[in-house]
């Protein structure tokens, strides 16, 4: 199949303009942050900065608690992606393997829980953690992440289980294996790279996420590097723009790493089929 | 009795693969409640209970016993005016930025599923958005609206069409400002999605009906839409749930402001359930907004699946 000159060029521009767009509100964040407090007081504020400097960054730790809510951040993204993997990826294998009522259960679940508003879940969640004295905990909030990491770690695990031939755990049955041991000793390591994988993403999404660290987070000392971003900006809606903007490319840079480490393998594993060609 | 058949079932090869040994397997149990319980208890368990928090008075922090009022909290809702119009402005956040963000994505999946030079980087670009805390895409956007310091404004001012504004806060630019957003921070999803699809399409089919002298629309219309399409309702359906129960990124962007033009109903419920301490009647919100959208979304779905198959 060829296409015309005139539509490469045409398709490039596209393209360009695609990718314009994807990219400058996070080129001009960076710019931000960099700039002097004078040039973005300035009247024409520009994009490269004129005199770059680290000013604001050192404002923004003077500012706002970030280390210890970075902090928190990490313990409840990495809790919260270690029992997601521990606990879905065996529930994963039932359901890639087995044909059970309750692997279908399981999946019809994970796609009704998509469908309702978080407010329904969050008011109940509210009140038994406050019954359990877990308000305000960060070991409160790493069990709702963990189940809310739940639908999508368990979509992806179910694909990773499918992969693994089902035959090679049939010889293992056959050398007299028994069901744990086949899966600890066959198909665990096969599965090691999509467990790594799928713990990455629930760290991403638990890194990322507010809503519920909003509501189950009532002092600064537990609060999350979401929440604590949202400080910078005053009651008026008024922020310091400088420090505001260093604040938000450090908090960004964590999920931006671990997803440059899975990125090939998220669009990878979606477009398979793609190699080939 | 449930259980015993459920638990025979899901052992697939192995006891049948060992010959005659067959023994009870308890495995499968073993293996699925880790998960299951959490789910049940933090998952199942709250969405009932909130369903059944709806039809009772419950309020944070008062002494009082919780009481059932019965579908009180719904009647109420009937004749909040505010609520319904945040209802309103959620239809048209949710679907400003579903309907774009899929032609748009749509056009960029088409054009990373053509051989070009840059590809590797264009997609590896184009899925940033999806790493980001949705907070720090709220500041972003933030700072390219500010009407000072702000890019947006900066750039009419170099192309000399006016002074720009402040958008987040004028009465009339705020919703579609923060649906342009909406529009792109959701564009990953959509476009890996759609190219997830597209690169299923048989390649063959392509390639004969360029042979037969089709032109790319044609080829587009007989060829790739009828293999894309059932990805494409699915995303369209997904994406208009998810937005119309988006939260951080207005909350960042303008808090539901200027005069309540931008408060989408998961922010109304948000302030009732946790600034006022109205529990029930916050709960009450998201059973009607699970109700709406449920039928809504059948709708669409049944038009959608019976118009396929007129075609």
């Amino acid at each position: 199949m060829r296409t015309s000159t005139t539509g490469r060029i045409g398709q490039y521009a596209a393209l360009l303009a695609y990718l314009v767009f994807l990219a400058f509100p996070f080129l001009w964040l960076l710019s931000t942050a960099f700039k002097s407090p004078r040039e973005l007081g300035s009247p024409h504020p520009g994009w490269i900065p004129e005199d770059p400097t680290l000013d604001n960054f050192r404002q923004a730790f003077d500012e706002q608690p970030l280390l210890r809510a970075a902090g928190n951040s990490l313990l409840a993204a990495v809790g919260a992606a270690v029992i997601a993997v521990l606990i879905a990826t065996p529930l994963a294998y039932v359901m890639a393997r087995g044909r059970t009522r309750l692997a279908k259960a399981a999946t019809g679940w994970v796609v009704v829980s998509q469908a309702f508003p978080l407010v329904l879940v969050i008011i109940p969640l509210f009140l038994v953690l406050k019954n359990l004295r877990m308000i305000n905990s960060l070991a409160g909030l790493v069990l709702v992440y963990v189940v809310w990491a739940l639908p999508f770690a368990l979509w992806m695990l179910v694909g990773y289980v499918r992969a693994v031939p089902a035959e090679l755990e049939e010889a293992a049955a056959v050398d007299g294996a028994g069901r744990l041991r086949t899966l600890v000793s066959v198909t665990a390591p096969l599965l090691v790279p999509g467990i790594v994988a799928t713990g990455l993403f629930a760290f991403i999404t638990a890194w990322n996420e507010f809503f519920f660290a909003l509501v189950l987070l009532k002092t600064p000392e537990k609060q999350t590097l979401p929440v604590v971003l949202t400080h910078f900006i005053g009651a008026e809606g008024v922020a310091d723009l400088g420090p505001l903007a260093a604040a938000a490319f450090l908090a960004t840079l964590p999920s931006l790493v671990v997803f440059a480490v899975i990125q090939r393998r998220i669009t990878g594993g979606m477009l398979t089929g793609a190699v080939k060609s | 009795m449930t259980r015993v058949t459920a638990t025979k079932r899901s052992t697939p090869g192995a006891p049948r693969a060992g010959g005659g040994r067959r023994r009870p397997d308890h495995g499968a149990w073993f293996l699925v409640l880790p998960a299951l319980i959490p789910i049940l208890v933090l998952s199942v368990g709250p969405l009932l209970y909130g369903i059944l928090l709806a039809f009772t008075d419950s309020q944070s922090g008062r002494t009082r016993p919780t009481q059932w009022i019965g579908a009180l909290n719904f009647r109420d809702l009937l004749h909040d005016t505010l609520f319904w119009e945040s209802f309103r402005i959620g239809l048209v956040w949710a679907v400003g930025v579903t309907v774009p963000q899929f032609l748009l994505a749509l056009g960029l999946a088409l054009l990373l599923n053509q051989e070009l030079r840059l590809r590797w980087l264009a997609r590896a670009l184009a899925i940033i958005p999806w790493a980001m805390p949705e907070v720090v895409v709220g500041v972003m956007w933030r700072l390219v609206y500010n009407p000072d310091a702000g890019v947006l404004n900066e750039t009419l001012r170099d192309l000399g069409l006016g002074d720009g504004r402040d958008w987040l806060s004028g009465l009339g630019t705020a919703l579609p400002a923060v649906i342009v957003v909406g529009i792109w921070a959701g564009m990953p999803t959509t476009t890996v999605a759609l190219l997830a699809g597209l690169q299923n399409t048989p390649r063959e089919l392509h390639e004969a009906a360029a042979v037969d002298g089709a032109g790319a629309w044609r080829r587009f219309r007989t060829v790739t839409w009828p293999a894309l399409r059932p990805v494409a309702l699915a995303m369209v359906a997904l994406n208009l749930i998810w937005n119309f129960n988006s939260f951080a990124l207005v909350y960042v962007l303008t808090s539901g402001g200027p005069g309540g033009r931008t408060r989408l109903p998961m922010l109304f419920a948000y302030e009732e359930a946790f600034r006022y301490g109205q529990f029930g009647y916050a709960a009450a919100m998201g059973c009607v907004m699970v109700a709406v959208i449920s039928v809504l979304l059948a709708l669409f779905l049944v038009g959608r699946l019976r118009a396929g198959d007129d075609t």
